[in-house]
């Protein structure tokens, strides 16, 4: 499926690894099972690591790795099951995870800009035609009522501003 | 007023332009059904028994008399002339085209409109006491609030798709009009200290399962209002039931977990975002307030000469004691405007009537109306010296039934004549009530009684809440209806007790009768309402006598 990060695609160069299977040379996502258990071994390669997170894991886990973790790749198993997004704010903005935030599953173009406004970067997107719309989409709004981690400004300090300016 | 700036129709502009996409790309086949309809709905758009419904937001249920032509532009332009109000301060069109949607929507974003979040698993329209701002219980605006919830909850992106839908209701006056007891978020303004701040109540809700919500945080200061929220969707986010739609509100969560753990969480995720960028302050608040336009009240004493002559005509004199409650302004009272006339669905207005009432409101009331939840209107600010021509031209208009509160204000929902989930029809079991109960003298004798039919277990209609409480079922392929006693919506609230055996169609209006002649038959006196008698007797009295003759 074509991924999509900051707007552009791009080609995935991670590899989904099964439990039981042998670690490819060359970077890997692996599930969160296999993270907790083997954590600090798999970062001892010379590989980028990530992880593929279930949506009804605490993403909070995630604290003793989230420095050296290349990808996090969060599951919208259905487009209306939301829980991923939670989870993305979490990361971006609790534990301040700086690596790729991948969204993964059922995930379609009216749903990207909610994706990236809660700190996704990378979109793994389900139609091969969403895939031109992710321009259009994330900027068809100049206006954003609450804040989030995306840092963008809100109304009610906008008019704040604009009051104390005038 | 609300007066919408320059970022809040630059955001209904856009919103538009997004939902007209949406419908290109279903009527080219780019969206099936299952992908456009979650989009759809958090446009208001649903697709019932015959055709499209359009329900259209009313934040806090109020509306500005050109905000109430531009309903009535709707029902003429693309509905059939009529529209209907809800219990949840919105109206509902029930007769829409599809490729028409996109153009009724921009008609109405022109007037500062919308169905944003009228449906779908989002947040919804946030609701109030329609006499916010008017009566003199309150601390404070409530509108206030419940604007700085619509700005935060509109198309969060970390709460469009939760596990069900999300109602929260607010209140500022002692006395309950918003029903808060029963939402999946009740706020209850009070002060502590010299400082404004919440009750916060969590995990009510009616439906299939019905709980009286529970109280989480007995005080949060208003700065804190929409970190706490935030901490109790993402709690519910993260962990509310997924597997099963019947299973999925908060309150299934509360209750499976219990209030202890579900507040413990909510308190542990508030801990961690108390301080950040939800935190209100003086300046934010006051810039909100800023946007409500006050009304330009005229200094006047209460009794004018003309309201005090008037009382000599009796029809005048019985609706001025039953639709007119006093106001906090020397000379103004609270008119409530009854669309529950005899033999009418309950909360419909034609476009008519909505124009009618624009009239009105710009003429004797300052442009403002309310939608209340009990499915009629509201002239918030009315001046006492006008209430005799008010009461005239609204009586021309059918608008003037002296019956709020009393058994013929129905609250019902639109049942099977609409609704594609319904058992049984509600409406023509309300006309038929109403038709039994038109005698005036006699509706004003029994007094107060709130009677809610639902017509089907998803309960929009309020029957676990009403004094009476009517559920229509299905039963061997014919409507039967179930009843309930000693429901109540408002500071106590309480779910009704079933009555006993669902009765067919053609009994429940003699049933009702029956129970209100038991009523007025063991009442201590006329000072005892019908509920209080319910409490003191039990059901058991009336239950005896409502199937006696069966």
């Amino acid at each position: 499926m074509p991924l999509v990060k900051n707007g552009k695609p791009v080609a995935d160069a991670f590899v989904a690894v099964a439990d039981e299977d042998t670690l490819p040379d060359a970077p890997v996502l692996v599930s969160a099972t296999r993270l907790l258990a083997e954590g600090e071994a798999l970062f001892a390669r010379n590989h980028p690591v990530g992880v593929i997170w279930p949506n009804d894991k605490d993403v909070l886990l995630l604290e003793p790795f989230v420095d050296r973790l290349a990808v996090v790749a969060l599951i919208f198993p259905k487009f209306r099951d939301g829980r991923a997004y939670s989870q993305a704010r979490l990361l971006r903005e609790r534990l301040g995870f700086k690596g790729e935030l991948r969204a993964t599953g059922n995930v379609l173009r009216d749903q990207f800009l909610l994706m990236v406004r809660c700190g996704f970067d990378a979109l793994e997107i389900v139609k091969e035609g969403d895939v031109a719309a992710v321009e259009k989409e994330i900027h068809s709004y100049s206006v954003f009522y609450q804040p989030t981690g995306d840092g963008r400004p809100v109304p009610l300090r906008a008019r704040l501003a604009a009051a104390r300016g005038a | 007023m609300y007066i919408y700036d320059e970022f809040d129709r630059t955001f209904l502009q856009e919103r538009v332009d997004e939902f007209r996409d949406q419908v290109k790309r279903r009527l080219d086949g780019e969206l099936n059904e299952e992908e456009f309809k979650p989009l759809r709905l958090m446009n208001g758009v649903y697709l019932q028994l015959h055709a499209y419904m359009l329900r259209i937001a009313i934040p806090y249920g109020t509306l500005s008399s050109d905000q109430m032509r531009a309903l009535a532009h709707v029902a003429r332009r693309y509905d059939r002339g009529y529209g209907h109000f809800t219990t949840r301060q919105n109206i509902q069109f029930n007769w829409i085209k599809l490729e028409e949607l996109p153009d009724a929507m921009a008609d109405l974003a022109r007037a500062g409109m919308h169905g944003l979040q009228t449906s779908g698993n989002c947040i919804r329209n946030t609701t109030t006491d329609q006499w916010a701002n008017a009566t003199p219980e309150e601390i404070e605006d409530p509108r206030l609030y419940a604007e700085i919830i619509r700005q935060w909850s509109t198309l969060h992106p970390e709460f469009t798709y939760l596990p069900r839908k999300f109602k929260i209701a607010i209140t500022a006056a002692k006395h309950d009009r918003a029903a808060i007891r029963v939402h999946d978020i009740g706020l209850r303004l009070h002060r502590k200290d010299g400082v404004t701040g919440f009750e916060v109540i969590v995990g009510g809700g009616l439906g299939r399962t019905p709980f009286v919500g529970k109280t989480i945080r007995e005080f949060l200061p208003r700065h804190d209002l929409l970190s706490y929220l935030e901490a109790i969707l993402r709690t519910y986010n993260a962990g509310g039931r997924r597997d099963n739609i019947y299973k999925a509100r908060i309150k299934i969560q509360v209750h499976e977990i219990g209030t202890e753990e579900f507040t413990r969480r909510v308190e542990a995720e508030w801990a961690q975002i108390k301080d950040g960028a939800l935190a209100l302050d003086d300046a934010a608040i006051d810039a909100i307030r800023a946007h409500f336009k006050e009304p330009d009240f005229e200094a006047l004493t209460d009794g004018p000469a003309e309201l005090e002559a008037a009382k000599t005509n009796p029809d005048f004199a019985r609706w001025y004691a039953n639709s007119v409650a006093p106001h906090r302004k020397g000379g103004h009272a609270i008119v409530t405007i009854s669309l529950k006339p005899v033999g009418a669905p309950p909360g419909d207005a034609t476009a008519d009537q909505m124009d009618a009432v624009a009239d009105l409101a710009d003429q004797y009331a300052y442009g403002e109306i309310r939608v209340a939840h009990e499915q009629n209107l509201t002239l918030p600010h009315v001046r006492q010296k006008d209430l005799f021509t008010l009461w005239q031209a609204l009586d021309a208009q059918g608008l003037a039934t002296p019956n709020i509160g009393l058994i013929s204000d129905i609250i019902a929902c639109p049942g099977l004549d609409y609704c594609a989930l319904a058992n049984a029809r509600s409406i023509p079991l309300a006309q038929d009530l109403t038709k039994r109960f038109a005698d005036l003298d006699r509706i004003a004798d029994i007094g107060r009684v709130h009677l809610n039919i639902s017509g089907c277990i998803n309960a929009c209609g309020h029957h676990h809440v009403g004094h009476i409480g009517i559920l229509g079922v299905e039963k061997q392929d014919q409507e039967f209806y179930q009843i309930t006693l000693g429901g109540k919506a408002n500071h106590k609230a309480k779910l009704g007790e079933l009555l006993g055996p669902a009765v067919p169609e053609n009994e429940v209006v003699n049933v009702v009768e029956r129970i209100l002649d038991t009523y007025v038959e063991l009442r201590t006196s006329k000072q005892e309402t019908f509920i209080a008698a319910v409490q003191r007797l039990g059901i058991e009295p009336f239950k005896e006598r409502a199937y006696a003759a069966r």
